[in-house]
């Protein structure tokens, strides 16, 4: 099987993200750069579909800046055959990532039979490019997966929706799933992984190369800024056996009003 | 001059790094009150290639510098220095063969090594002889084809678990350093008796335990380089595990420093976090201060080794510094959390027990200052 | 004036109450709404009491369920045939899942899960959170129309005056088209409680319990909200609840959606556990208990009496 595992590089999650100085994006200046996190699930998940099918390869995509390429190289290390780095900025829109994973994906010469992605990148939390992609490619895709089974040229796949509930579907390849947490424990790189890692082709594509220019962008940012300060905490007294009922009442429907979590 | 370290050595230090934080740390306070021994952990690092660094990739190994396996320990002694301990025992006990071994003997005794996880144990320190080394009664007596082992051992990491002793021992007392002899001596020969675990203030994880030797026949083509030849192979040995071990102090310091980080921002005294009072600030300045000096110390010494240049010096002032480092900086997180941080609920006082071991063994910080001086002194 | 479509999911018959909130942020603009399968009269009225212009009830075979390119597939035709410049739905799983299959085969941009938005003239302005809330950005779509946006489920609030529309309603028959992937069975959640790390409403209690029965005061409450009851370290060794209930730097850490923190002082042991909660309500009978100092809402009351209050006041609020 031809797999195609697409990733992106985010910062850290324990990266105190600041706006930069005229708010068109964060400062990533000082960033540390790590592989999304639910991209490790799909790259995982890769990894045991080819070890269960003989003679599969396992191609590493990724959209983004070449200055650090830890996302790429962390794929390779855990086992991916070889990578292909579409040279962009980091804040294109889902869109134009889907569109340069397709024209990537088109230019490697190989025909995809199964293409895995994250179901998000924690970075835009956009959940979009696994479903944008395989509609471009003109291809089923099931999102949010949390387990997965194969039969030949069938898979079955769990869903995971509202409640912890399970929607299970069966598709036939090629097809493309979006991973999340629970579908797979991601394995480490080994540090021989990172030694052969090196060897391992890694191709670079320009956007124009994969036929995407910035002016195909269909969603822009504009003034990044910090979430509002948390304001100081309410307290009530209701020592008052009289006054608990309103006070109670007040505090609950505060909950739904204000605080909005019911 | 360049200090950055490779991309492949960055990777290198994450994945270990993620290893420490994800499989190490939340286990090293119950291993530590229960003194389980971390195998599971060293059977793990061992799969992803954290073990045996000294074993050349000629015999199955990664083929690392000693500046990538101390970029290793750092990251891995994070997540506890009692399973790091135990984790880096291998390349202390298995740096002789590859300092001092035949090809056959590498081939023999180091493969096995990177086939399956197996452990060594370094036999060197007697329960009268620590610091005067020289001065070991373990003896070996000719008989045949083979050598007679007779002799007491202590305080040897891993001894509970180990499937290879590499043993110091005398062909004559009385030779001092001239009569010591390097021998590789499996662990299952008839005669050796494995004492029961030590009781430690800290690193309770790591196996440690004393071995008796009773008429134990090892081949002599166990022996290290020759008869004799012991003393200088024990030297070099040491001269690249002291770096190694100085990276247990450095990760057990950055760990105490992250710790004492969080916490003062977080505790509140006089209305505000504790780390806007200058008192704490200071203390969390010398950690830094203190950090940067022990890594760049720990990285010289590994270059200078890696480079075949005298090492010794560094390696001992890496091993000094980093060690007295650690147990002044673990005490001061403990300083830093109060009376949390002198109760086992928090994980300062743990780091500040596991310090203390790293200023004793492998010489101990009074011994380093011996080498030292000698060095400085032109003795 | 922007033309609008807001397409609304429906649970047992009833629109999604994000619809409502959607709508009630669209007075000013030309308003359809379109649900797939049928929508009975008194949901249309809601619909129309919200501002809702017309209703297009879309039917068609293989819809009786979901399925991301049946539902998408739909869709298109059904929008094909207007002239919207905007589509807009909740964020929910569903809408997650087919929304960027749908906007891509018009071409389009999507913004996904906006927490507020206006327009300015015919121009939708959104803003939205990234860096999983660490950051706020304004968001604006161009490219081919319509453009489609998502809306985060209780973000923009019900609106208290809504403007009614005609609330006109009428049937469309829509094409399912092909689906390969399809739903084969569904399995329900586990009617277990969700473990606390994953909680998204968490009630604790501590040594104040006195006791492990006093905790089923606590199990009410949560049985009523869907929480999982939580513990600190004191209730714990004092053998009121099990250790793995214990939330707290020895404990799990947690952070819900809604923490209620009850009989609980505060130990900075517990704060490590738990301050990362979304919303934190405390209830003590100590006014000077560190746990006020990270309560959103500090109820300084007896927890014996204000739970069982608090309690038939969730019953109210969610019956």
């Amino acid at each position: 099987m031809n797999i195609f595992v697409c990733v992106k590089q985010v910062p850290d999650t324990e990266t105190k993200v600041q706006p930069n100085g005229d708010g068109t994006f964060i400062e990533t200046s000082s960033i540390k750069w790590i592989m999304n996190p639910y991209d490790e699930f799909a790259v995982e998940q890769a990894l045991l579909v080819k070890a269960a099918n003989a003679g599969s390869t396992v191609t590493v995509l990724r959209v983004g800046g070449v200055k650090d390429t830890e996302a790429l190289r962390t794929a390779m290390a855990m086992g991916a055959d070889d990578a292909i780095l579409v040279d962009a900025e980091d804040n294109l829109d889902s869109y134009t990532i889907a569109k340069s994973l397709k024209g990537a994906i088109d230019k490697s010469g190989k025909s995809a039979d199964l293409i895995l992605c994250g179901k998000q990148a924690i970075d835009d939390d956009c959940l979009q490019v696994p479903q944008v992609l395989a509609t471009m490619m003109e291809l089923p895709s099931v999102s949010v997966i949390v387990g997965f089974e194969q039969a030949g040229d069938t898979v079955t796949v769990k869903r995971e929706i509202e409640g912890g509930a399970l929607e299970i579907y069966e598709v036939k390849t090629p097809v493309v799933l979006a991973t999340n947490k629970g579908i797979n424990t991601p394995r480490y790189a080994s540090l021989p992984g990172i030694m052969k890692a090196k060897r391992k082709p890694m191709q670079q594509l320009s956007l124009a190369d994969v036929g995407v220019s910035l002016e195909d962008r269909r969603v822009v940012y504009s003034d990044f800024s910090l979430p509002p300060e948390k304001p100081a905490g309410k307290k009530f007294d209701a020592m008052d056996d009289a006054a608990a009922a309103g006070v109670v009442a007040e505090v609950v429907g505060l909950l739904r009003t204000e605080a909005k979590v019911l | 001059m360049d200090f950055s370290l490779s991309t492949e050595q960055k990777e290198i230090f994450e994945v270990a790094r993620k290893f420490a934080i994800k499989e190490m740390l939340p286990k090293a306070a119950e291993f530590d009150e229960s003194a389980i021994f971390p195998r599971e952990i060293i059977d793990k690092a061992w799969e992803l290639g954290f073990t045996n660094t000294c074993i050349p990739s000629e015999y199955g190994g990664n083929g690392f510098s000693l500046l990538d396996a101390v970029t290793i320990g750092e990251a891995l002694s994070y997540g506890c220095m009692g399973m790091y301990t135990s984790i880096m025992c291998n390349d202390l006990a298995l740096s002789p063969i590859v300092i001092g071994g035949s090809a056959e003997q590498k081939e023999k005794f180091l493969r096995p090594f990177t086939e399956k996880p197996l452990l060594a144990s370094f036999c060197l320190t007697e329960p009268s002889h620590g610091s005067d080394a020289a001065g070991i009664q373990s003896r070996i007596k000719e008989d045949g084809d083979d050598y007679i082992l007779n002799g007491e051992k202590m305080w040897i990491t891993n001894a509970g678990h180990a499937d290879l002793l590499i043993v110091y021992c005398t062909i004559d007392p009385s030779l001092k350093h001239k009569g010591i002899t390097a021998i590789v001596v499996p662990a299952d020969l008839d005669g050796i008796t494995v004492g029961k675990k030590e009781n430690k203030m800290g690193q309770n994880c790591s196996d440690t335990c004393g071995i008796r030797f009773e008429n134990v026949r090892v081949p002599k083509e166990n022996v290290l380089g020759a008869v004799g030849e012991g003393w200088a192979i024990a030297m070099k040995t040491l001269d690249h595990s002291r770096p190694l071990v100085s990276t247990i102090a450095l990760g057990g310091s950055v760990r105490a420093m992250d710790c004492s980080i969080d916490y003062a921002n977080e505790r509140k005294q006089f209305g505000i976090p504790i780390s806007k009072h200058q008192s704490i600030q200071f203390m969390i300045a010398d950690m830094a201060q203190k950090i940067e000096a022990s890594r760049l110390l720990i990285q010289k010494a590994a270059w200078l080794s890696d480079n075949n240049l005298d090492s010794t010096l560094i390696a001992s002032a890496a091993k000094a510094f980093t060690a007295d480092s650690c147990m002044q900086i673990t005490t001061d997180a403990v300083q830093i959390y109060g009376g949390y941080g002198y109760s086992r609920e928090y994980p300062v006082e743990k780091l500040m027990r596991d310090a203390k071991l790293i200023q004793i063994y492998e010489g101990t910080s009074q011994i380093q200052r011996l080498v030292i001086s000698r060095k400085v002194l032109g003795k | 004036m922007a033309n609008v479509l807001v397409f609304s999911e429906t649970n047992n018959g009833n629109v999604k109450p994000v619809t409502l909130e959607i709508l009630g942020k669209l007075t000013g603009q030309s308003i359809d709404v379109a649900v797939i399968g049928d929508l009975a009269d008194d949901q249309v009225k809601v619909l129309a009491e919200y501002g809702a212009g017309k209703v297009h009830k879309l039917n068609g075979a293989n819809l009786e369920k979901y399925s991301p390119e049946g539902y998408a597939n739909a869709l298109h035709g059904f929008i094909s045939g207007g002239s919207y410049d905007y589509v807009m739905t909740g964020a929910t799983s569903l809408a997650k899942d087919m929304v960027p299959r749908l906007a891509t085969k018009f071409d389009a941009g999507m913004a996904s899960d906006c927490v507020n938005f206006l327009f300015e003239g015919d121009t939708f302005q959104g803003t939205r959170p990234l860096f999983a809330g660490k950051c706020l950005a304004k968001v604006s779509l161009q490219g081919p129309k319509p453009h489609f946006i998502t809306v985060r489920p209780n973000a923009l609030g019900m609106p208290e005056s809504p403007t009614a529309g005609a609330g006109t309603a009428s049937d469309a028959s829509v094409e399912a088209g092909e689906i390969r992937a399809a739903i084969k069975e569904i399995i329900a959640s586990a009617s277990e409680k969700v473990d606390l790390t994953e909680a998204n409403i968490i009630i604790s209690g501590g040594r104040a319990m006195k006791n492990p029965e006093n905790f089923s005061i606590l199990s009410e409450m949560a049985d009523v909200i869907g929480a999982t009851v939580g513990a600190s370290r004191a209730a714990v060794d004092s053998g009121y609840a099990a250790p793995s209930m214990q939330v707290g730097q020895t404990g799990k850490t947690v952070s819900p959606s809604l923490y209620i923190a009850c009989g609980i002082s505060g130990a900075i042991q517990h704060l490590a556990g738990m301050r990362t909660s979304k919303v934190i309500v405390a209830i003590n009978t100590d006014p000077d208990a560190p746990i006020f100092t990270k309560a959103d809402y500090g109820i300084v009351g007896d927890l014996y009496k204000i739970v069982p209050i608090m309690t038939e006041e969730f019953k109210k609020i969610l019956a």
